[in-house]
């Protein structure tokens, strides 16, 4: 890149200017643009009841099948900038809402289709951004005239459920979405604080065993450590448990400090010898004047303090995860004591049962801690006939269970089967020609774009979709129900009530905004540079 | 200019993707070979393969066990990968059948893919598998015959069953032997299934037939030197502890002397502290010390004065079996010798196997243990009929829990086959075509078993159709004589869970590798990056 300065020298602003690429002007946005298209149109495929998943190969070689959005951009090693950006883009709305995570690509790649038409007109990019921005505003405004509101209380939750069905239905899962929406509706509703509208998700545990199939998923009450009793010996089930939870090896103490020990005389020798024998005893009478039944330790144990613990009757764990033993904490209502001086009985969680379970001929086993005291936790054991199966069915769980706490915190929702994307198109349609300037082009287009869901919907079930989705819009036109949709799986009907096929309010205010925002922000780019050949 | 109209490419370097009817290709290749791989070893007079392990060539294994020939095979194909776990877990959960459930999985696909060749959308083929899947596992439960009630009964049907799974293995020249090992091991188990308390033991020389089931518990390792080759009414005290340096485990300590006769003192400290160990450990009134641990020289010397017979280095798996069989607790302090469990044993001594010496625990406590000894004049053979054995041994032991036993020769999966059809003629749309598809792909294996042995296979089994048809439900394929016959009669019966562990996986991972239509695999990571 050449300048000149005052007096006529060329001089150059970019550092080693052969060895970088430049494009820039409506060059530089036609190739975002297409990248951003490619993107999408990768994830049309997986839209809807019907659509397919995705075989991910790790660097390592290892194996996802999947189907939900942001699992498939995050696992896909982009290297383009812009794909980047919707990979951020749909890992935003996972984070945000849990689902949609795949509409609100395929949205953001509609809105960048459509511009480049207006590019083309020789529309300046942000004419087109600001279009899309208020036709954004008039759409989420048409999406709270269309919402319904769901009722549902902690024995009456049918409501939930279907909604927790429609995400599923999507999934691998969806031979068993009765059984795996309740699951996680109860799951939810077992944490859930209704009159707070909050939901503490870190209480429920999501874990995943291989054996049986997705529909032996179930609910328990209470939570479950992939772990064994440190000592065979020790029993396998001890009810009214006192927990104790330390982070303290059951080691001689290993000071920070290096140090050296000096050992030369005779004297010396036993006296260490005492001390290291008084540290275990010291330890294991400590826990044992606490009055713990059940010791709980992140960190190993020494075969002779392990003995001890048998010999005192106190039942121990050791190398449990520290997410483990956050949960537990929280569940029994047990402090973590960092020292075993610290133990006391105050500090002690409570349980009602712990036992240890094997499982399948392997032996494996794992220890289930049921009835806490404090708080309700629970676990979803998913099983699967494979880890790939058990692996999807975990995320497809985490996606109900998004929705089921969206619900909860706000009841408001919207018709799902591209019902809400036709009403807002034809919103935006009738708002457009009230509207002069060109930004009326910009809402048309915008209004174009919000049917991209429908069609893929359309498509991905085998209809002719763009006929289906025409048609869909003349019915909502003329009868005024905002509530029709694509009849994904040949039900006979397009009334998405009858169909019981809803998605959160929230979750669709929240694509439209992103996947807006992530298209204003394409646009804006005029420039790429980046460095060519070996790096 | 040029930039702008190319595809973009999103991906990284060396990355590749593969869309659509590639995509699916390429599943349906990988699987599909990796299904015919293995089709060969399915059924009695299935054929062997063997492994060479790639860091040596001179180990290598033959063996006809799905789960192990699938395990070390090195595969990149995705949906191949997917196969090779359902074969895992198979194994895990039920022990037998992992053949058959990847052979069953790479028919269904091979159905699928003359499907889509017709234009069926993969969700519709899925679709129609489902139902065809409930319908036959439906059908399953109701011809499965429940032989709980009857406890001699259930011992027949064990056996027959154990005959039946060990009729595919090395051990067909012997199976009624190892049939009847194999039962009475489990039925020692009472119920529960943990095959840790039985222990196979593998020792080369003599031949196959010459296995037996030893009454307790055989442990490879031999008793200290000087002590003696029999006890009686034997006090255990099963210990991991060290007993070769016992040193301080306080960090940092070490051992600094400015003379030698310091260090001869502190020398003899060591000594007298673990003699002093040595003296508790006595104290607790036993005859047979048994460590994880090693145990040197002067501890043992130590034991045999005091006439205790001591024995080093028993494993961990070693000890924890002990323990069990024996019911004395694992000790590591020795501090209170009131509070510790000893096992017994009414008699420990020393006995020959073939060439080696080896110490026998029997009349012990928990009179569930028992070892079986194998026999074989390989390594490799033994491995394969431990691989067998096991095999055998999960399958009984879920038995237990759950009695319920099919037909075997091909007669259930014709009956499945012939409900699903039946089921199909009601049902209209493509869904119908899919539902017949997986009749095709059941009735594949008998198919695949009796051309395994050599015979005329379609016109073997479509005669077995036939009289299936006339009514005779419960003939099968006898693979022995070449012909259509009554299975009740011959005595071939299957577990009813490796029947629906094999259905229910097999369909799972058809269905998950139909729904694909996109792969995406990331450039290999580099070898020493990092």
């Amino acid at each position: 890149m050449l300048r000149f300065d005052s007096s006529g020298k060329p001089f150059i602003i970019i550092r080693d200017q052969d060895q970088k690429e430049r494009l820039t002007g409506s060059e530089a946005r036609k190739a975002n643009i297409l990248a951003a298209m490619t993107v999408a149109n990768l994830m049309k495929t997986s839209i809807g009841p019907l659509g397919m998943d995705k075989i991910l190969v790790d660097q390592d070689g290892e194996v996802t099948a999947t189907n939900d959005g942001a699992t498939i951009l995050k696992n896909m090693q982009v290297e383009n900038p812009i794909a980047k950006l919707l990979v951020e883009l749909s890992q935003g709305q996972d984070d945000e809402i849990g689902d949609g995570t795949t509409s609100v690509v395929v949205l953001a790649g509609a809105l960048l289709e459509e511009s480049l038409s207006l590019l083309e007109k020789g529309i300046h990019p942000s004419k087109i951004s600001e279009g899309y921005e208020k036709a954004c505003d008039i759409a989420v405004k048409h999406l709270l005239t269309i919402c319904d509101k769901i009722e549902f209380d902690k024995e009456n939750y049918e409501s939930l459920v279907l909604s927790a069905k429609t995400s599923l239905g999507s999934k691998i899962v969806n031979q068993y979405t009765d059984k795996i929406a309740k699951i996680s509706v109860e799951a939810v509703l077992a944490v859930a604080d209704l009159e707070r509208k909050d939901v503490r998700f870190d209480l429920i545990k999501l874990e995943g065993k291989t054996g049986g199939t997705l529909g032996d998923t179930e609910l328990i009450d209470g939570i479950i450590i992939p772990k064994n009793f440190s000592h065979p010996q020790m029993p396998k089930q001890i009810k009214n448990a006192k927990i104790a939870i330390l982070t303290c090896p059951f080691e001689p103490p290993k000071p920070k400090t290096g140090h050296k020990l000096d050992i030369d005389s005779v004297k010396k020798y036993k006296e260490l010898l005492e001390i290291e024998q008084n540290y275990f005893k010291e330890m294991t009478d400590l826990v044992k004047k606490s009055g713990a039944t059940l010791v709980l330790c992140q960190w190993g144990f020494d075969d002779e303090a392990n003995h001890l613990l048998l010999q005192k009757k106190l039942p121990a764990v050791r190398w449990v995860s520290g997410t483990d033993i956050e949960l537990i904490a929280i569940a029994t209502g047990a402090r973590i004591v960092p020292r075993f001086s610290e133990l006391t009985e105050k500090k002690l969680g409570k349980a009602g049962m712990v036992i240890e379970k094997s499982i399948g001929t392997t032996d494996e086993k794992m220890i289930v801690i049921e009835k806490c005291s404090n708080t309700k936790t629970v676990t979803i054991l998913v099983k699967g006939g494979n880890k790939m199966v058990v692996e999807e069915g975990k995320r497809s769980i985490h996606d109900a269970l998004c929705v089921t706490r969206n619900l909860i915190k706000d009841n408001r929702i919207v018709y799902g089967g591209g019902a809400a994307e036709i009403s807002c198109s034809v919103a935006l349609n009738k708002a457009s020609k009230e509207i002069t300037g060109i930004e009326q082009y910009s809402i048309r287009a915008f209004s174009q774009a919000l049917l991209s869901v429908p069609i893929a919907l359309a498509s991905n079930s085998g209809l002719n979709s763009l006929e289906a989705v025409s048609e869909i819009q003349l019915q909502q036109l003329e009868d005024k129900k905002p509530f029709l949709g694509i009849d994904c799986l040949s039900k006979g009907t397009s009334n998405m009530k009858e169909q019981n096929v809803f998605d959160t309010l929230r979750g669709k205010i929240q694509e439209f905004l992103l996947a807006t925002q992530m298209a204003k922000m394409i646009l804006k780019i005029d420039d790429i540079i980046r460095p060519t050949g070996q790096y | 200019m040029s930039e702008a109209y190319q595809p973009a490419r999103i991906l990284n370097q060396g990355s590749t993707q593969e869309k659509a009817e590639g995509a699916r290709l390429s599943n349906f290749v990988g699987a599909i070979a990796l299904s015919d791989l293995i089709s060969t070893t399915l059924g009695p007079k299935g054929m062997d393969k063997i492994l060479q392990s790639p860091s040596n060539l001179l180990d290598s294994t033959i063996t006809n066990d799905g789960a192990t020939i699938l395990g070390s095979i090195q595969i990149s194909n995705p949906a191949a990968k997917i196969l090779i776990e359902i074969s895992k877990v198979q194994d895990d959960e039920i022990g037998d059948g992992t053949t058959s459930v990847v052979v069953l999985a790479g028919e269904l696909l091979k159905e699928a893919e003359k499907l889509i060749h017709k234009r069926i959308h993969p969700q519709t083929i899925i679709k129609g598998f489902r139902l065809a899947k409930n319908i036959a596992i439906k059908k399953l439960r109701e011809i499965a015959q429940d032989h709980s009630e009857n406890e001699e009964d259930l011992k027949k049907y064990l056996k027959k069953i154990a005959m039946t799974i060990f009729s595919t293995k090395i051990l067909t020249p012997y199976k009624s032997i190892f049939a009847d090992l194999a039962v009475e091991s489990i039925l020692r188990l009472k119920g529960s299934t943990n095959l840790e308390s039985i222990q196979i033991l593998k020792k080369t020389g003599g031949l196959l037939k010459e296995s037996y089931i030893e009454e307790g518990f055989v442990l490879d390792k031999k008793l200290g030197v000087g002590q003696p080759k029999r006890i009686e009414n034997a006090k255990i005290l099963v210990a991991n502890t060290s007993m070769d340096y016992d040193k301080i485990k306080i960090f940092g300590s070490r051992v600094v002397v400015n003379s030698s006769s310091k260090l001869a003192e502190i020398e003899e400290e060591e000594k007298k502290k673990m003699l002093r160990k040595c003296q508790k450990i006595v104290d607790h009134g036993i005859n047979v010390f048994i460590n994880r641990q090693l145990i040197y020289n002067l501890p043992e010397q130590f034991f045999t004065d005091h006439g205790v017979v001591s024995i080093e280095h028993a494993d961990f798996a070693g000890i924890e079996r002990l323990s069990l069989v024996t019911g004395g607790e694992i000790v590591s302090t020795f501090d209170h010798p009131e509070l510790v469990t000893l096992g017994t044993a009414k008699v420990i001594e020393e006995i020959m196997i073939g060439e080696d010496k080896l110490i026998r625990f029997s009349g012990c406590k928990e009179p569930s243990a028992c070892t079986i000894v194998l026999r074989g004049s390989s390594k490799q053979i033994l491995d394969e009929a431990e691989r067998s054995l096991h095999d055998g041994l999960a399958v009984l032991s879920q038995m237990v829990k759950n009695p319920k036993t099919v037909l075997g020769a091909g007669c259930t999966e014709i009956i499945m086959a012939q409900a699903i059809e039946e089921a199909a003629k009601e049902t209209s749309g493509k869904i119908q075509i899919a539902m017949e598809s997986f009749a095709r792909a059941l009735t594949r294996i008998p198919i695949i078993i009796a051309s395994n042995a050599g015979y005329d296979a379609e016109q073997l089994v479509s005669e077995l159709k036939t009289s299936h048809y006339k009514g005779n439900t419960t003939f099968g394929v006898d693979v022995m004589e070449g012909k259509v016959c009554d299975v009740q009669k011959l005595g071939i019966i299957e577990s009813f869970l490796v029947k629906q562990g094999m259905l229910l996986k097999a369909s799972e991972a058809t269905e998950m590798i139909l729904r694909v239509d996109h792969i995406m695999s990331s450039a290999p990571r580099r070898r020493g990056m990092n």
